[in-house]
């Protein structure tokens, strides 16, 4: 054994190491998939994309799919009277709101599944009680059916139920759609572990589409 | 004969680590969590403007009396609580007993307000009887 084949040896070694290390950290960067139904299409599969949208948010401004143009929203459904698990999913989405606040890329989008107590005006009270900003946090409201369309639109389950507290039946979920309107994450917004994660895959997708 | 002495030492030392490590709060604690942890927090920190703190709260000092009350029928109206108005309804548990509120109040003692009065359910009865 000279000298000679213990360099090269050596070299070989760090070689391996390298090329382990490099394929562990591309696989790292694998990109969220996408949800919820697909089907083919001429060969191509086609993906659930996120339908059209209508709403009017806390500051009487008109919010549509445009309005989230080249960023990423997350979003819930919930409503200003809710006693159960609304104030918790409330308590994660500002988690968000905080982790992000300095991020113009996302933004977050509550929908009103009360109508008719939820006006503007009811809308635009609760979030300065939540001490959020308009431009970062739309609460929105419009046609009833509507908002019930959206929420199955987002896998979301929302419907009145007069047995349910408050009125109301609906699921604490927290949905994360990106650009080109495809959900991406969810979490369960009444778990902190659950959202845990959502804030990972936030931070993920925005690595993603930065600089599209 | 050593052995099952030392097995029995042993024994107690861990039945008494365990007994000293329950909080003797328990239902008190899983009542709290389940009525009110939704909108006052797990910690009783509140949320923002939209629902009042109950840890270091004045309103609880200054209404400790009433809690029985609030509990049991909920709260309307404006109220303000370490100069902070709030006005979010607070729902009525009406299916809960004295001993829960209780040991709710016990509960909230213990954690927040670092008193050791105790509530009975005898005391809970007679405030319930107050109520407007």
């Amino acid at each position: 054994m000279t000298q000679r084949s213990l360099f090269s040896l050596s070299c070989f070694c760090v070689l391996v190491v390298f090329l382990l290390t490099a394929c562990t950290q591309e696989e790292k960067q694998d990109s969220l998939p996408i949800l919820g139904f697909r089907e083919v299409v001429n060969g191509d599969t086609v993906y659930h994309k996120i339908k059209d949208f209508e709403f009017v948010d806390q500051d009487s401004n008109r919010i549509v799919n445009a309005t989230f143009k080249d960023k990423l929203y997350v979003t819930d459904f919930f409503f200003t009277s809710c006693p159960t698990i609304c104030p918790k999913v409330k308590q994660q989405m500002l988690r968000i709101y905080d982790k992000f606040a300095e991020e113009d890329r996302l933004v977050l989008l509550s929908h009103s599944i009360d109508v008719r107590r939820d006006t503007v005006a009811t809308l635009k009270r609760f979030a300065q009680k939540l001490e959020v900003d308009g431009k970062r946090w739309h609460f929105v409201t419009g046609e009833e059916d509507h908002i019930y369309d959206m929420a199955d639109d987002y896998f979301v389950v929302a419907q009145k139920d007069p047995n349910a507290p408050g009125g109301f039946d609906h699921s604490g979920k927290i949905i994360l759609v990106d650009p080109d309107r495809y959900v991406r994450s969810f979490a369960d917004g009444t778990d902190p572990e659950s959202v845990d994660r959502l804030l990972l895959d936030i931070q993920q997708l925005l690595d993603e589409t930065a600089g599209q | 004969m050593t052995k099952c002495a030392w097995a029995c030492v042993l024994f107690v030392i861990i039945f008494g680590y365990i007994a000293c490590q329950e909080n003797p709060y328990r239902q008190g604690k899983n009542l709290y969590t389940a009525y009110c942890a939704t909108c006052h927090m797990e910690e009783g920190q509140g949320l923002k403007g939209l629902f009042p703190p109950i840890a270091g709260a004045d309103y609880l000092e200054e209404h400790f009396e009433e809690l029985p009350c609030i509990i049991r029928y909920g709260l309307e109206g404006e109220i303000v609580v370490n100069g902070r108005s709030y006005n979010q309804p607070m729902l009525a548990i009406k299916n809960i007993n004295e001993i829960e509120i209780a040991n709710i109040m016990n509960f909230i003692n213990r954690e927040w307000r670092n008193v050791d009065d105790f509530v009975s359910p005898e005391q809970v009865r007679q405030q319930l009887s107050k109520c407007q």
